[in-house]
């Protein structure tokens, strides 16, 4: 598209900025991208985000260097790695932390939407994008812990495979045609690395570039929910607002040093944390005849696995599996309230949204757990709260006292 | 041509047939792609029949063999353990293998089985195929105070009699699969085969 004003850079950025609108993507996206100068520590995520997935696509060309993605070599491949590739142990465990990691910011990164009303008008679509970019960030968790091929990797593949064998009718089939073979085995595997590697990358770049246009169009929301934007100086910048750069490249870049400290502290010191990073049963290869005594998903999944489990019918238990992730595109329609911030709500929905973050914090340590009588009740009320949350929200937030939002953030000078 | 005036009715048509013409081109360019995501020939002729011989398999004693790479269990059943069939009925949710998806016709509905004491199932819980465990023992376990041998899976407490079939109350939504199967001689058998050589 033509600019109604010619580029006035000189030199090579002038050669390169009258063919390539490089100077306008600058300002329009970091130089003069005007964001509210109120954010605070939940702001860190959304940024922290980006670097866990650079993080992730430079340690995984790293590994698909020295990866063998077939049945018979997988598994002694990431030893491998571990013990042989130079270094090979270390870019192994940024990638296998990255993972559990990138779901500790985007879960944080989600609360922080929650919490001041970011996904609420004019931000709809992103919060819509964010939670496609969530589904795709677990099915691409699901197939990277396949990878190593241990006895996790495959018997919890297994387990979420036969899930769509619930599905009525064509369930059967859809599983085999999924696996490509009449278990999971050589073909589900070669399968899972392709789209572990190239399909779903290139389909979360996308959506998070998405994401990030979507977000620069409205502006970003901030703690106190006002919009900036209705408030501007004699030039036209939101009073409230501050260059994105270098007010919040310098922020994003001390998050970062602090996340990185955090990262690997975890790779030197806990690199399994515990068994939730890296699972026991994953370091034993996979063996269809063997089954572990107790099967369970990453730490990430858990919440949903603990709703999966609580369902004594298949399908049902699938559908509200599903429907648990589901129900986030819903949000932004179904919160009627006037202001956006927690900090301009009522009790009512402060209480509301306390119960739902206990609720589903539960449903993480349920899911993680054998399984008693007592802890399926529990699975079964916290399942309750969960969609009682959205379902009870469009009432909660219409008849909640909210209190008078303010004109401008509350940090101004 | 230039100066004649644009028909918009002319228009519309060809875009929405040249749409329809390539949305058709689009389906058959599928096809091939979603077909290569289905088993491949070398795959299909890895799933081919096994033969089991079970001149040596004792009473109560269970064997385990790969057909299409998943368990199949041959267990020989107990003259006691198939009396005790029929005192389940009521606490089982399919007591009479109505679902026909989980075992060929040709076996009965009660001992799911051709012959009555030899019983081939295919190990792998219907729930979310885990591998339930043989517990062939009639004694109180601390899953069940009543427990008249069966299969118990681990994962979920999955419960199941001494012919696969789902006790109430397990997360298992049917019985457990009965493969194809026939017997070639008095104790020999092929699994992956029906037994009036179809299929």
């Amino acid at each position: 598209m033509a600019r109604a004003t010619p580029s006035q850079a000189t030199g090579l950025l002038g050669w390169i900025d009258q063919r390539l609108p490089v100077i306008d993507f600058w300002n329009q996206h970091i130089g003069k991208y005007y964001a509210p100068k109120n954010f605070n520590f939940w702001y860190y995520f959304g940024s922290l985000a980006m670097l866990v997935l650079a993080n992730q696509i430079i340690t995984g060309i790293f590994l698909t260097m020295h990866y063998k993605p077939s049945e018979a070599e997988a598994f002694a491949s990431v030893e491998y790695i571990m013990r042989e590739v130079e270094w090979g142990w270390l870019i192994r465990y940024m990638h296998s932390t990255g993972a559990s990691l990138f779901f500790v910011v985007v879960y944080l990164h989600m609360f922080r939407a929650l919490i001041y009303g970011s996904y609420k008008k004019p931000r709809e679509l992103i919060w819509v994008l964010g939670v496609v970019i969530f589904l795709l960030l677990m099915a691409e968790a699901f197939l990277g812990y396949v990878l190593p091929w241990g006895q996790m990797s495959f018997w919890g593949a297994q387990v979420i495979i036969s899930l769509f064998g619930a599905i009525p009718w064509i369930g059967p089939d859809l599983v085999i045609w999924i696996q490509g073979d009449f278990i999971p085995g050589d073909a589900t595997l070669n399968r899972f690395f392709a789209l572990h590697v190239i399909a779903l990358p290139l389909a979360i770049l996308l959506l998070v570039v998405l994401h990030i246009a979507a977000l620069h169009e409205v502006g970003s929301n901030n703690p106190d929910g006002v919009d900036i934007k209705k408030i501007k100086d004699a030039d036209g910048k939101p009073l409230d607002g501050i260059p994105f750069h270098p007010y919040y490249t310098v922020k994003d870049i001390f998050g970062a040093a602090c996340f990185l400290i955090l990262f690997f502290s975890i790779i030197f010191f806990q690199p399994t944390f515990g068994n939730l990073f890296l699972e026991r049963e994953n370091f034993m290869i996979a063996d269809p005849l063997v089954t572990p005594a107790h099967i369970k998903p990453v730490w990430y999944f858990t919440p949903y696995y603990a709703m999966l489990r609580a369902i004594p019918d298949k399908l049902f238990g699938v559908a509200v599996m599903g429907g648990a992730v589901l129900i986030l595109f819903l949000l932004p329609w179904l919160d009627r309230s006037a202001v956006r911030s927690i900090r301009y709500r009522g009790p009512l929905t402060k209480a509301a949204l306390t119960i739902f973050i206990i609720a589903f914090l539960i449903l993480g340590y349920l899911g993680m757990q054998p399984g008693s009588d007592l802890q399926t009740l529990i699975a079964r009320i916290c399942t309750a709260i969960y969609f009682g949350f959205f379902f009870a929200l469009p009432l909660i937030s219409s008849m909640d006292s909210s209190k008078p939002v303010p004109e401008r953030v509350t940090m101004h000078d | 041509m230039a100066d004649q005036p644009v028909d918009p009715g002319r228009r519309r048509f060809l875009t929405a047939t040249t749409a329809v013409v390539g949305a058709v081109g689009g389906i058959f360019a599928a096809v091939p792609f979603y077909s290569a995501f289905k088993p491949s020939a070398r795959a299909v002729s890895a799933g081919g029949p096994i033969e089991v011989d079970i001149s040596k398999l004792e009473e109560g004693a269970q064997v385990t063999r790969k057909w299409r790479k998943r368990p199949v269990w041959v267990i020989r059943r107990s003259k006691v353990s198939l009396d005790a069939l029929a005192g389940e009925h009521d606490r089982l949710r399919d007591p009479d293998s109505t679902n026909q998806e989980q075992q060929p016709k040709y076996v009965d509905p009660i001992t799911r089985s051709i012959k009555p004491d030899v019983l081939v199932l295919v190990g792998s819980c219907t729930h979310l195929g885990c591998a339930p465990k043989y517990h062939p023992e009639m004694q109180p376990t601390p899953w069940d105070a009543q427990w008249k041998g069966g299969f118990y899976c681990p994962c979920h407490n999955s419960r199941f009699d001494m012919s696969g079939r789902v006790y109430n109350g397990s997360p298992a939504p049917t019985n457990l699969v009965v493969p194809p199967y026939r017997f070639v001689g008095e104790n020999v058998l092929v699994i992956g085969e029906d037994q009036q050589g179809a299929a």
